[in-house]
C-alpha cells in the first residue's frame, strides 16, 4: 500500500501530541524508575527478597494483582516482576489511543477527508498513527532499560525488560490497528481496544490465580501474560518478545489489508438502520442522555460484573497467606489499613472497583463538553430547555451510574467470596457495604470535573490528568512509602475500608460536602459562561 | 409588540478580537429578514446571542418583548432554531432527532406536515447520525424547524449544502411560513437567495450594521447603472455631481450615477438627444460588492487597516487597541 506522506504525518501527530505524550512517558518511566528504587530500599538482601517472593506466591490473590515472584535475585527481578504486568497494561493502553487517535478518530471528524485529498497515501494515515505509537513504546522501553542500567542492574535482564514492555506497545498497537478498521467511530474503537486489553489482564489474572493446581495455561492466551513469561534476569526470554512483536507485526499487516478495502469513513461492521420516528421514551433531556449514555454505563457494568465476581472469588488464596516477612504484612497492612487478612484483601478490591469508577465518573461527566465543543449541545439548549436540565440530566450518571456500578461490582464480589469462602449472604451484605461506602470519594473526581467543565471549560480535559495522579498516589503511593500528607490529599483515604475496618460518618458527609461545593461551583459558572 | 427581534449597539469579544461592534439589528414581525455579510462579520455570533447561548458585553437585545438571556427557556419554546453547521448524534436516526427536538420545544409537531415536509425534502428518516451527508443533516434540522409551531425560525445560513432542487423545496417552506405570519430571521450570504425571498435586509460588516431597510430603499440609496446611445455627444457630464466610472466612447455612454442624481443625467441626455437608454437598479450582489469593495478579498477582520481607511471608528484593529 502507498505509504506516501506517512513521515510528515508522523512528525504532525508526534507534534500535535507532545504534551500529552510527555505526560505518559514521564508516568511510565518515572513509576518503574520509582517502584526499582523503592524496591530497593524495602528489600534490600537476598532474604528479604525470598521472604516476599514466598508470601505473594502462597496468596492466589496477589498472584492475580501483580503474578508470581519468579526470581528473588536482585532489585531488578523484583521490579520486572512488578512492573512489566502493569507498564505493559499502561504502554498498551496508550498505545491503542494513540492508534485509533490519528486513525479512525481523525476520519470520523472529517479531517482525515482533508489530508487524504493530498499527495498522501492510503495506508499512510494508519503508518503514522502506528509509527506514533512504536516511537512511544520505544522510548518507554530504552529509557527504562536505561534507568535499570543506570541502577547497576543486569545488562540483559535490563535489556530484555526494555524489550517486553516495547513488545506490550506494538502487540496493542496491532490490536488498535485492527479495531480502528471495524467500527465507525473512535469511540468503538477505543472501546474494542480497551475490552481486548481488560480481557488479556483478566486471563493473566485468573492464570497466575490459579497457578499450578488450576488452569495456569490461561496466563499463555493472553499477551500480558506473554510479557510476564519472558521474566527477565531470570530466563530472559526473548524469544517471547518475538512473539509479541510478531503478533504486532501480524495484526498491522491485517489492519492495512482491511484498511485497503474499505471506504473512507466507513467501518467494516455493519450499520443498521435507525426507526424513522422517536419511541415515547426519547423526550425530554433525561431521555436524551439516558440513550446517550445507556451503552457506556451497561458496558461498564458488565466489566464490573466480571471484575467483582474474580475478585471476590480468588479471596480464599488470601487465607494461606504467610506473613513470614514483617515488610509484606506492613504493606498489606497500610493498604488494607485493618486486623483480619482477608478483610483487608477484600477492603483494597473494594477500593480498587472504586478508583476505576471514578475513571467512568470522569468520562460520564466529560460527556458534557464533548455535546458542547461537537455542536450538538447548541440546537438542545435552543429549545425549551435549561442549561441546569441539560447538565443535569448527564450528571444522573456520575452521580448515580457510578453507584449503580459500584453495586454491581460489591454484589458479584460478595457472591463470589462466598462462594469461596462461604457464608454468601453474609459476604454479599458486608461487600455491597463496603463498595457503596466508596460512592461519595467517586463523587469527588465527578464534582472537580464539573468545576473545571463550568468555570474553566477549555481545561476541562484537565480531569483526566486530576484523576490519574490521586489514583497513582492511591495506587502505588501506599506501597512506595509515600508520607501520610499526600495520601491525605487523596479522596480515597478518607472513606472506611470495610468490611474490617471502622465505619465512620464523618468522613462521608465531608467527601459528599465537598462534591456538592465543586459541582455547585461548576454548575455556577455554567449558568454564568458562554457556550461553546 | 410589532418587533419580533431588536437588538442595539451590541458587542462582543472573544479575547482580542471584537466579534460585535456595535451591531443594530431590528426585525418586525411577520417579515422575512435576511441577514447579510461575508464570513466571520459577526452573524453567528449575534444569533448566539440572541439565543442566549452567549452574553454579549454590552448593548442592549430584546427578541419576542423578552430578555435573551434572562428569559431564554420561555422564548426559547416560541422559535425554532437551524445551526449553519448540523451535528447529529451518532446513535440516533434522523427521525428520532426530529421528533426529539420538538418534544424538548414542547409545543407539539404536526404529523402530517411532518410526513409531507420529509416527503419534500426527499429524506430518509432512518439514517443514522453522522452516516447523513452535510446536506441530508440540514435538512433533518430545517424539517424539525418547520414543523414545529414556533412563531420566530432563526435561520443560519441554512441553505448550506442543500442542491439547487433542495433549495427550491426550501424557498417554498419560507414562502409558506410568511404566509402563516410567522417570523424569520435568515441569515446568509447567497445573495440570490436574500434577493428571492426577504422583505427587508440587513448588511452587516465587522460586527457593524452597514446597510438596513426594504431592498427598494437599499437600491434608492446607492447607484444607478445607466447605458445611453445618444444623437451627440453629450456636455456638461463633468459637472454633474453623482456620476461614477464614465466610460464615454463618442455618442456611447455608459455610467453609474447615485439614484437620487438620475434626474440631473438625463436631463443631459436629453439635451444631447437620446437614442436609447438602458437603466437598471443595481443587484443585491452589486449592493453587496459595493459595500465591500473597499475590503478586497480578505474578512473585514483579516484586514483592519484597509478597513480603518473607510471606517476608523469602526476598526476592529482600532477596537483591539482600546481593549488590549
Amino acid at each position: 500500500m502507498n505509504l506516501a506522506g506517512a513521515s510528515t504525518l508522523l512528525r504532525f501527530a508526534l507534534r500535535r501530541d507532545r504534551i500529552m505524550l510527555a505526560c505518559w512517558l514521564y508516568a511510565l518511566i518515572g513509576s518503574v524508575a520509582g517502584t526499582a528504587v523503592s524496591f530497593g530500599k524495602l528489600y534490600p538482601s537476598q532474604s528479604s527478597r525470598e521472604q516476599l517472593a514466598q508470601s505473594i506466591n502462597s496468596n492466589g490473590s496477589l498472584r492475580a494483582l501483580y503474578g508470581s515472584v519468579y526470581d528473588t535475585g536482585s532489585t531488578g527481578a523484583l521490579t520486572a516482576w512488578r512492573m512489566l504486568g502493569l507498564g505493559g497494561l499502561l504502554l498498551g493502553l496508550l498505545c491503542v489511543l494513540l492508534v485509533v487517535r490519528h486513525t479512525r478518530a481523525e476520519e470520523e471528524s472529517g479531517r482525515l477527508e482533508l489530508i487524504g485529498a493530498g499527495a498522501v497515501g492510503r495506508g499512510a494515515p494508519l503508518a503514522a498513527g502506528i509509527g506514533a505509537a512504536v516511537t512511544a513504546s520505544a522510548l518507554v522501553g530504552g529509557v527504562n532499560a536505561v534507568v535499570l542500567l543506570a541502577m547497576g542492574q543486569q545488562v540483559a535482564g535490563s535489556l530484555v525488560f526494555g524489550a517486553a514492555l516495547f513488545g506490550c506497545g506494538v502487540c496493542f498497537a496491532g490490536v488498535a490497528a485492527v479495531a480502528a478498521q471495524l467500527t465507525g467511530t473512535g469511540r468503538a474503537a477505543n472501546g474494542i481496544g480497551g475490552a481486548v486489553l481488560g480481557l488479556a489482564f483478566l486471563l493473566r489474572a485468573c492464570g497466575d490465580a490459579a497457578g499450578s493446581t488450576g488452569p495456569g495455561w490461561l496466563v499463555w492466551l493472553s499477551p500480558l501474560g506473554w510479557a510476564e513469561r519472558v521474566r527477565p534476569y531470570d530466563d530472559n526470554a526473548w524469544w517471547l518478545v518475538a512473539l509479541l512483536i510478531a503478533a504486532g507485526g501480524a495484526q498491522l499487516a491485517l489492519g492495512y489489508a482491511l484498511a485497503g478495502r474499505r471506504d473512507l469513513g466507513s467501518g467494516l461492521l455493519p450499520q443498521r438502520p435507525g426507526p424513522p420516528s422517536a419511541a415515547p421514551s426519547l423526550r425530554g433531556t433525561v431521555g436524551l442522555a439516558w440513550r446517550l449514555q445507556r451503552g457506556t454505563l451497561l458496558g461498564w457494568a458488565f466489566g464490573f460484573a466480571v471484575g467483582g465476581a474474580m475478585l471476590g472469588g480468588i479471596s480464599q488464596g488470601v487465607k494461606q497467606l504467610i506473613s513470614s516477612s514483617a515488610n509484606v504484612e506492613q504493606i498489606v497492612q497500610r493498604m488494607g489499613g485493618s486486623t483480619g487478612v482477608v478483610d483487608s484483601y477484600l477492603a483494597t478490591s473494594m477500593n480498587l472497583l472504586a478508583m476505576v469508577a471514578a475513571v467512568y465518573a470522569v468520562q460520564a461527566t466529560l460527556r458534557l463538553r464533548g455535546e458542547e465543543t461537537s455542536g450538538r449541545a447548541e440546537p438542545v439548549l435552543a429549545t425549551g430547555v435549561g442549561r441546569l436540565g441539560w447538565a443535569g440530566s448527564h450528571l444522573l450518571y456520575p452521580l448515580l451510574g457510578s453507584g449503580a456500578l459500584l453495586l454491581v461490582g460489591g454484589l458479584t464480589a460478595g457472591l463470589g467470596a462466598g462462594v469461596a469462602l462461604g457464608d454468601t449472604a453474609g459476604w454479599t451484605g458486608k461487600l455491597l457495604v463496603g463498595a457503596l461506602v466508596q460512592l461519595p470519594a467517586v463523587w469527588v473526581f465527578a464534582a472537580a470535573t464539573v468545576a473545571l467543565f463550568g468555570l474553566r471549560p477549555q481545561w476541562t480535559a484537565a480531569a483526566w490528568s486530576v484523576l490519574g495522579v490521586w489514583l497513582f498516589i492511591g495506587y502505588l503511593g501506599p506501597a512506595l512509602n509515600a508520607g501520610q500528607w499526600l495520601l491525605d490529599l487523596t479522596p480515597f483515604t478518607h472513606v472506611p475500608k470495610l468490611p474490617g475496618g471502622s465505619f465512620h460518618v464523618a468522613p462521608l458527609l465531608w467527601l459528599t460536602l465537598i462534591s456538592a461545593a465543586l459541582a455547585g461551583a461548576g454548575l455556577a459558572g455554567l449558568r454564568r459562561r458562554d457556550i461553546g | 409588540m410589532t418587533t419580533a427581534i431588536d437588538v442595539s449597539g451590541l458587542v462582543k469579544t472573544f479575547g482580542r478580537t471584537r466579534a460585535l461592534d456595535g451591531l443594530d439589528l431590528s426585525v418586525a414581525r411577520g417579515e422575512v429578514h435576511g441577514f447579510l455579510g461575508p464570513n466571520g462579520s459577526g452573524k453567528s455570533t449575534t444569533i448566539r446571542v440572541l439565543l442566549g447561548l452567549i452574553r454579549a458585553d454590552s448593548g442592549a437585545a430584546r427578541l419576542l418583548d423578552g430578555d435573551p438571556w434572562r428569559d431564554l427557556v420561555a422564548l426559547h419554546r416560541r422559535l425554532a432554531y437551524v445551526p449553519g453547521d448540523v451535528t447529529l448524534w451518532r446513535g440516533l436516526s434522523g427521525g428520532e432527532v426530529i421528533d426529539l427536538l420538538g418534544r424538548l420545544r414542547g409545543n407539539g409537531q404536526h404529523p402530517e406536515r411532518r410526513a409531507e415536509l420529509l416527503e419534500r425534502f426527499e429524506l430518509d428518516p432512518t439514517k443514522k447520525g453522522q452516516t447523513y451527508s452535510k446536506g441530508n443533516r440540514q435538512k433533518v434540522a430545517l424539517v424539525a424547524a418547520f414543523c414545529s409551531d414556533a412563531e420566530l425560525l432563526i435561520l443560519d445560513e441554512p441553505t448550506s449544502g442543500l442542491d439547487p432542487l433542495m433549495e427550491e423545496v426550501f424557498r417554498g417552506c419560507v414562502a409558506e411560513e410568511r404566509e402563516r405570519g410567522r417570523t424569520v430571521l435568515l441569515s446568509s450570504h447567497i445573495l440570490s437567495e436574500v434577493e428571492a425571498l426577504c422583505d427587508r435586509v440587513s448588511i452587516i460588516r465587522a460586527g457593524r450594521t452597514v446597510e438596513t431597510g426594504t431592498l427598494a430603499e437599499l437600491r434608492h440609496l446607492t447607484r444607478t447603472s445607466v447605458t445611453a446611445e445618444l444623437a451627440a455627444p453629450p456636455t456638461g457630464l463633468d459637472a454633474l455631481p453623482g456620476l461614477h466610472d464614465v466610460e464615454l466612447e463618442g455618442t456611447h455612454l455608459h455610467c453609474q450615477v447615485d439614484t437620487d442624481r438620475l434626474d440631473g443625467l438625463l436631463r443631459a441626455l436629453t439635451t444631447a438627444g437620446v437614442r436609447s437608454l438602458t437603466s437598471r437598479p443595481p443587484t443585491l450582489e452589486e449592493l453587496f460588492l459595493r459595500r465591500y469593495e473597499a475590503v478586497p478579498q480578505v474578512a473585514p477582520e483579516a484586514a483592519p487597516e484597509a478597513a480603518a481607511e473607510e471606517a476608523p471608528e469602526a476598526a476592529p484593529g482600532a477596537a483591539a487597541e482600546r481593549a488590549s
